[in-house]
């Protein structure tokens, strides 16, 4: 292991070692923290100028439920999981189908497609922008979820068939072998034999895509408008001009806009991090 | 899942296996293709026209390009020299998460009590949209209200207003940028760490190696896979910058921190009218930026399918 392990060290130098761990760890976090301080603040402590003093009250209901019952923000909320959910539903429908045909057959142009959806999965978002605009704009879909969603799953396919085809290449190919000498159908291989055993790259990219979609915010604002069909990352600005200069109110918005895929993490860590690091170790 | 019902049932079963691919694939192929791979050939043809994004193209050929790098008689397009500069620094600051993100890795490397809530809560900025880390840096930096102004007052050191003077803005942004990045590098490391061949270790500890020798011959090298995606993730995040800018500073100060992306937006969908045309040349211009490293990362991952046949 390196570095060498604490333990092989003098008692001293591991107490240094869990000291400093905490103030590393704040001053990390520091800009974060000041928003979560701000957050239970009073209204009076900005008018007082008591920015980093100790708070003069605790006042996290009132803000926290200024944010949920006074605001558009659970409006934003409930489109961020309209967009959210449906877009993790599609892409992993359609990757795990692409990442099985690119991982399991043999073709002419296997990897010619594989690696076209692994290019478009790097290209600039203003690239397609005007294109994809003008097509949602076409489709009747400028300004509602659906518009959103579409966009999403067709380019999110592209990371999912990377991460899919990678990790059904490295199941055991007898298995299948062995089905198709049973005279077991194709499509039932891809439904009884692979699918089961893909569960967990089908949890990892749905943590991963849930996170990226939440925080999407160039697509937002380039093919929505206003609160029927904006996300949460988008109506967060409308918020904050609502709310101009109301410190603890924005900070309090922020917090909540941000909560979801925090707890997606950290309820689902092993999944997140193994698709994160996919291809990471050899 | 519907299956197909072919006519010719005979047919299609002796040849199944060369068929099942294609039908898998169609739908997944047109959604990326009409959304994706369309799209770029369509930016690179409204490039070459005069658009508001409703009426008639007007044909102009390479007159925005020609606007844009100066040709003939005028000069070059400003905003777009100063993107440009704002893209490499933005390309080569951003590099350094890769260093940070290892070094808080080996910090973290060990196995003492409570380590695992360390690692996650030191990663959790990624997870953060990147609209909240804008607006936390931006209230972190205010002069007035900021934490970091109280503590440089706090150490006697005046105030200073990053978002606010053109010389600092575009760097106060990018430390934003490094915040979730540097964390997204470290939990690459800390994989690849966790796979480091502990024999390999031991045999050159047994050779004396030790220290900076040790980490820079021994265990970089295997080190390799994870650096290099974190290379490319860090190239893509720096050329994809925009939702902090957008946050931020919205291009300002005198706009000073606009980078390519933010400009093709901006032009793109402007308040005095959509310039659809020029935006996409903007766009074609940061999209063969983006290329050269594209086939650059793409060749290093076609090599290594070669090497794993």
């Amino acid at each position: 292991m390196f570095p060498t392990p604490i333990e092989k060290k003098s008692r001293s130098y591991q107490m240094a070692y869990q000291g400093l761990l905490p103030v590393v760890l704040v001053m990390w976090l520091l800009p974060l923290i000041a928003v979560a301080v701000f957050s239970i603040r009073p209204d009076s402590d900005f008018t007082n100028g008591n920015y980093w003093g100790v708070p003069s009250s605790f006042n996290f209901f009132e803000n926290y439920g200024k944010v949920f019952f006074e605001s558009d923000m659970p409006r934003y909320l409930l489109n961020s999981v309209f967009i959210t959910v449906p877009t993790v539903l599609g892409t992993i429908a359609l990757s795990s189908m692409t990442g099985f045909a690119l991982g399991i057959y043999k073709f002419k142009g296997n990897l010619l497609i594989f690696f076209m959806f692994i290019a478009g999965n790097f290209v600039p978002f203003q690239i397609l922008m005007v294109p994809v605009r003008d097509l949602t704009v076409n489709m009747n879909l400028y300004d509602t979820k659906t518009g959103l969603i579409l966009f999403h799953i067709a380019f999110q396919t592209g990371f999912c068939t990377l991460f899919m085809r990678n990790f059904i290449r490295a199941l055991p190919f007898p298995l299948i072998e062995a089905a198709r000498v049973e005279g077991v159908r194709e499509w039932q291989i891809f439904l009884y034999v692979v699918l089961p055993l893909m569960k967990p790259a089908l949890a990892a990219l749905a943590v991963l895509i849930f996170t990226f979609i939440w925080n999407d915010y160039f697509w937002a604002v380039v093919l929505t408008q206003g609160p029927d069909a904006q996300p949460v990352t988008a109506g967060i600005t409308a918020f904050n001009s609502q709310y101009r200069a109301a410190y603890h109110l924005m900070s309090a918005g922020s917090i909540v806009a941000a909560l979801p895929p925090v707890l997606m993490f950290f309820l689902m860590q092993k999944h997140f991090i193994a698709g994160l690091t996919l291809g990471a170790v050899k | 899942m519907s299956t197909p019902v072919p006519q010719d049932r005979s047919w299609y079963r002796r040849n199944e296996i060369a068929i099942t691919p294609w039908l898998f694939l169609i739908p997944g192929i047109a959604f990326f293709a009409l959304y994706v791979i369309m799209p770029i050939f369509q930016s690179f043809w409204i490039s070459f026209h005069e658009w508001d994004g409703l009426g008639e193209k007007t044909w102009v050929g390479t007159a925005h390009y020609e606007r844009l790098f100066g040709v003939g008689d005028q000069n070059i397009d400003r905003k777009f020299e100063v993107s440009f500069w704002n893209n490499l620094k933005w390309l080569v600051l951003y590099l350094l998460a890769i260093p940070m993100g290892l070094f808080i890795a080996l910090f973290l490397n060990q196995t003492v009590r409570g380590i695992r809530l360390y690692k996650s809560l030191f990663f959790f900025p990624f997870v953060i949209s990147q609209v909240v880390v804008g607006l936390v840096f931006s209230w972190f930096y205010l002069p007035r209200e900021g934490l970091l102004n109280a503590i440089l007052g706090f150490f006697n050191l005046g105030s200073i207003n990053i978002l606010g003077d053109p010389t600092m803005a575009t760097y106060g942004i990018i430390a934003a940028g490094l915040w979730p990045q540097t964390a997204y590098c470290m939990i690459l490391y800390l994989t690849g760490l966790n796979a480091v061949d502990p024999e390999q270790v031991e045999a050159a500890r047994l050779d004396g190696a030790k220290g900076h020798k040790m980490l820079w011959y021994v265990i970089l090298p295997q080190l390799k896979p994870a650096t290099f995606i974190a290379f490319v993730v860090t190239i893509i995040g720096a050329l994809r910058s925009f939702d902090l800018i957008s946050i931020m500073t919205n291009g300002g100060p005198f706009g000073s921190t606009r980078v390519l992306s933010f400009y093709m937006f901006e032009e793109s969908l402007s308040e005095f009218g959509f310039r659809m045309g020029y935006g996409s040349a903007i766009a074609t211009v940061l999209f063969f930026i983006m290329l050269g490293f594209i086939v650059y990362f793409l060749y290093s991952m076609w090599r290594e399918e070669k090497e794993a046949r």
